[in-house]
């Protein structure tokens, strides 16, 4: 575009102000409408009930210790995981209502609307983590290794859940119709399971046990089990990417990232249509 | 004339193989209003996404006041406002909410962008509902509230896609009525409609899009000038209808139709034509008419005759 653009610092400082401003709208909207949230809630806490209480007593921690503690990472991992159903839910929403449209033909900074949302959905991660970390101490799970640790952990989730939320934001642009993003939320749920959120990985078949070790859910559930001191500690042969769950975290981050930030910029920007 | 403010020519756009544009040209002179007419698929849609920056055209090129609409893509969106057939707001905000969200994603100040959205808010009835969530509108609020979204900015051109598609009588009233406020300030307005009376309505100049290509341009009343006046003779006696055939013809040049028992009717070429003649000339033929009408076409005959479609009207 030979466009007559303004300079590149202003446009920079547009492309902030107008994210801000999106962000600023997704929370307008969690004050109006927070059954969002406590919908996005519900799932997980169904989750703790279920397996911390009912199957959770037919299954046998690795090294013996406490089914909910070990439970515990493996639902955080699900709620950063939820990033990917949320984004692509609201960016298909705006595609298909026309408010995508609508921030196209204004004279706002373009970038805006991914990074807003990506954001946005940042903000709400936390608030949602915050929320699991309350369930979480209600059911008897606590981090054991002290204060940088747990941060750590924390902070592997949320550089995690920026990355997927990229892949939602690009996905939502591709099927631009929310109706279609719609019936690719269930696929969340076997995605999630197929880990070792719930169970340990060594008593799945070897097609599948390979499928689980390297599913990023995984990689996470294991770094946050490591940095909180649950147990599920490794034992015998273990899979790299469970060997070295924070590289594992990290890598999947940065590839995420590098893939589908220039692919939802470029799905974002394009006018083809 | 000054130059138009916004300028089409020689559009092309296919998608696969549907060929939605196939040459469009179209030229609206600022304060007026532009009906853009056509069947569904006509390709009035994609016209509309082209000069509001969504799309780019395949050939031909578009300026809306003097800024290409590829190359300074960011010039004519500063300059326009768009409402389409959805309303395009954020459902789970208020009505208010949007108008401030919108207003400073426009780059308003804070103050600024407040007090726009009350100014709009007030002026076009929405005060009340302000600060209700949209989810809680009408189909015409929310429709209102997606047109005064687009008038934040006060945009020199706006366009407004089937702007009462599926509205009730009421809400299109009221559409409209904004519509008329708009023009009266200043604002070009290219509307694309398949209602002809809303284009007969609002609109100053019509083009008529088929197949991808604008057919016919002019006012509401050249549109119809082109296939004439059409006259209706109701006779006293039955028996009366073949001289009074004859005068039909005689005026018109083409054999009347027979509407009824004791009907006729012809379209008359041109115009130009008056009642008190043509009245005349039966008297003096001795056909005593109970009625006799000469009637201005309507938009959608026009249409019919132009289009040659008559399934999608």
């Amino acid at each position: 575009m030979t466009d007559l653009a303004p300079p590149l610092g202003h446009r920079l400082r547009w492309t902030f102000t107008d994210g801000l401003t999106l962000v600023g709208r997704e929370l307008g909207r969690l004050r109006h409408d927070p059954g969002e949230l406590v919908a996005a809630l519900i799932f997980p806490a169904v989750m703790v009930v279920l397996f911390g209480y009912v199957f959770g007593s037919a299954i046998q921690v690795p090294d013996g210790g406490d089914y909910r503690e070990y439970l515990m990472p493996g639902l955080f991992a699900m709620v950063t995981f939820s990033a990917v159903m949320a984004a692509m839910t609201r960016m298909a929403t705006d595609a298909s209502r026309g408010v995508m449209d609508r921030f196209r033909s204004m004279p706002m900074a373009r970038l805006a609307v991914p990074f807003g949302h990506t954001g946005a959905d940042l903000l709400i991660g936390l608030l949602m983590l915050a929320i699991m970390v309350g369930a979480g101490l209600l059911v008897g799970w606590q981090p054991h290794h002290g204060l940088i640790p747990t941060a750590q952990a924390f902070l592997l989730m949320i550089v995690l859940r920026y990355a997927l939320s990229w892949v939602g934001v690009y996905v939502g642009l591709a099927v631009k119709n929310d109706q279609a993003a719609d019936a690719m939320v269930p696929l969340f749920l076997p995605f999630t399971m197929l880990s070792n959120a719930f169970v340990p990985t060594d008593g799945m078949p070897g097609w599948l046990r390979l499928l689980a070790d390297w599913n990023p859910v995984s990689a996470l559930t294991a770094a946050s089990r490591e940095l909180f001191g649950n147990p599920g500690g490794l034992a015998g042969n273990v899979a790299w990417p469970l060997a070295h769950p924070v590289t594992t975290v990290l890598l999947w981050s940065a590839a995420l990232l590098v893939i589908f930030v220039p692919l939802s910029l470029r799905a974002y920007m394009s006018r083809g249509r | 004339m000054a130059d138009p403010v916004v300028f089409a020519e020689g559009l092309h756009k296919s998608f696969g193989d549907t060929h939605a544009l196939r040459g469009l040209d179209l030229s609206v002179p600022r304060g007026t209003v532009c009906g853009v007419l056509g069947p569904n698929g006509a390709g009035k849609t994609t016209a509309v996404r082209i000069l509001a920056t969504l799309s780019d055209p395949d050939a031909g090129h578009a300026r809306i006041a003097g800024y290409d609409v590829v190359r300074e893509a960011g010039q004519v969106r500063a300059r326009i406002g768009l409402a389409g057939q959805y309303a395009a707001v954020d459902e789970k905000l208020t009505g208010r909410g949007n108008l401030r969200m919108f207003g400073r994603l426009s780059h308003l100040s804070r103050r600024e962008a407040h007090r726009r959205a009350d100014e709009l808010l007030e002026r076009f009835g929405l005060m009340d509902a302000a600060d209700r969530q949209v989810t809680g509108y009408s189909g015409g609020m929310r429709r209102r509230l997606d047109l005064i979204t687009s008038l934040i900015l006060r945009p020199e051109v706006l366009f407004l896609d089937e702007p009462t598609t599926g509205l009730d009588p009421r809400s299109r009233g009221e559409i409209w009525d904004s519509v008329r406020e708009l023009v009266a300030d200043g604002t070009t307005v290219l509307l694309t409609t398949q209602y002809l009376d809303e284009a007969d309505q609002l609109a100053d100049d019509i083009a008529v899009v088929d197949h991808g290509q604008v057919i016919a341009t002019g006012t509401p009343d050249e549109l119809k000038a082109t296939i004439g006046d059409r006259l209706d003779v109701i006779l006293e006696d039955p028996a009366a209808l073949r001289p009074a055939a004859t005068v039909l013809k005689a005026l018109a040049g083409t054999d009347p139709t027979m509407t009824g028992a004791d009907r006729l009717g012809v379209a008359l070429p041109g115009g130009g034509f008056r009642l008190a003649d043509i009245v005349r000339e039966l008297d003096r033929a001795g056909v005593a008419a109970a009625d006799v009408r000469l009637r201005r076409p309507t938009l959608d005959e026009v249409f019919l005759r132009l289009t040659d479609r008559k399934e999608l009207v």
